[in-house]
């Protein structure tokens, strides 16, 4: 039941699947300071899986895996909003606090600093997380049917 | 004064037309769910010019991706050509 595409389709994934990747990674990274953030960067990062589905026919039998990313990327999104409970919940405890995304931001027009807002950054990481793996399990668990179905369909004919 | 940016956008109002029609009218399944990508790409294009760069990264994602490859796994999965047999 191995489907693949042509061999000019797998080369052009191979080189395309590296810039895809590191786009989704960008977005994720920079939701706090430029348009995009968790969702939409999951999702640049889920296409990804479905161009590599559909030019491989198929990835193994990961999908236990990404099921315990998505569950991971949700439970420490909670786990962050939880934690700012001292106030409000979701409340930016980390925001001018120094350290990782905690600087303090300069006075002034200026280009953007990544090291700044706190828990946002964080939370946009975990919902890029938990969005890459939703929809890659979708787009796997489809092709995975689609397999089943094609085989049932060859051996009827046969 | 008609400027720039309104000649390519009434040129995507015009593209989106055109591949919505194709949807409709073609008979191969997988040409219809590729002009439906193609007029979901378009119309990204179109949230980009009106100055909403957010929603237009996840129309370009689910809809022209995403989409379309469930789409082609769920055409895979039936049949290909449209109508009964």
């Amino acid at each position: 039941m191995n489907w693949k595409m042509s061999r000019i389709v797998r080369t052009v994934t191979n080189f395309l699947i590296v810039p895809i990747i590191v786009f989704g990674i960008y977005l994720v990274l920079h939701g706090h300071l430029t348009p995009g953030g968790g969702f939409q960067g999951g999702a640049v990062i889920a296409s990804s899986t479905a161009l590599l589905i559909i030019a491989y026919g198929t990835l193994g039998e990961h999908e236990k895996d990404l099921s315990s990313v998505e569950a991971l990327g949700l439970t420490l999104f909670i786990l962050i909003a939880l934690l700012g409970i001292g106030t409000t919940m979701f409340y930016n405890f980390l925001a001018g606090a120094g350290g990782v995304f905690g600087g303090t931001i300069p006075e002034g027009i200026n280009p953007g600093y990544i090291n700044t807002g706190g828990t946002i950054p964080l939370m946009n990481i975990f919902v890029g997380l938990e969005v890459t793996a939703a929809l890659s399990l979708i787009i796997w668990m489809m092709s995975k049917e689609t397999f089943v179905i094609n085989s049932e369909k060859k051996e009827v004919k046969d | 004064m008609i400027g720039f940016l309104q000649i390519i956008q009434i040129l995507i109002m015009i593209g989106l037309i055109l591949t919505a029609l194709a949807v409709v009218i073609f008979r191969d399944l997988i040409s219809a769910a590729i002009a439906l990508g193609a007029s979901s790409l378009l119309l990204s294009l179109q949230f980009f010019i009106l100055r909403a760069p957010d929603v237009a990264i996840a129309e370009a994602a689910v809809g022209a991706a995403l989409t379309t490859a469930i789409f082609i796994f769920a055409i895979r999965s039936t049949e290909r050509e449209e109508g009964y047999h």
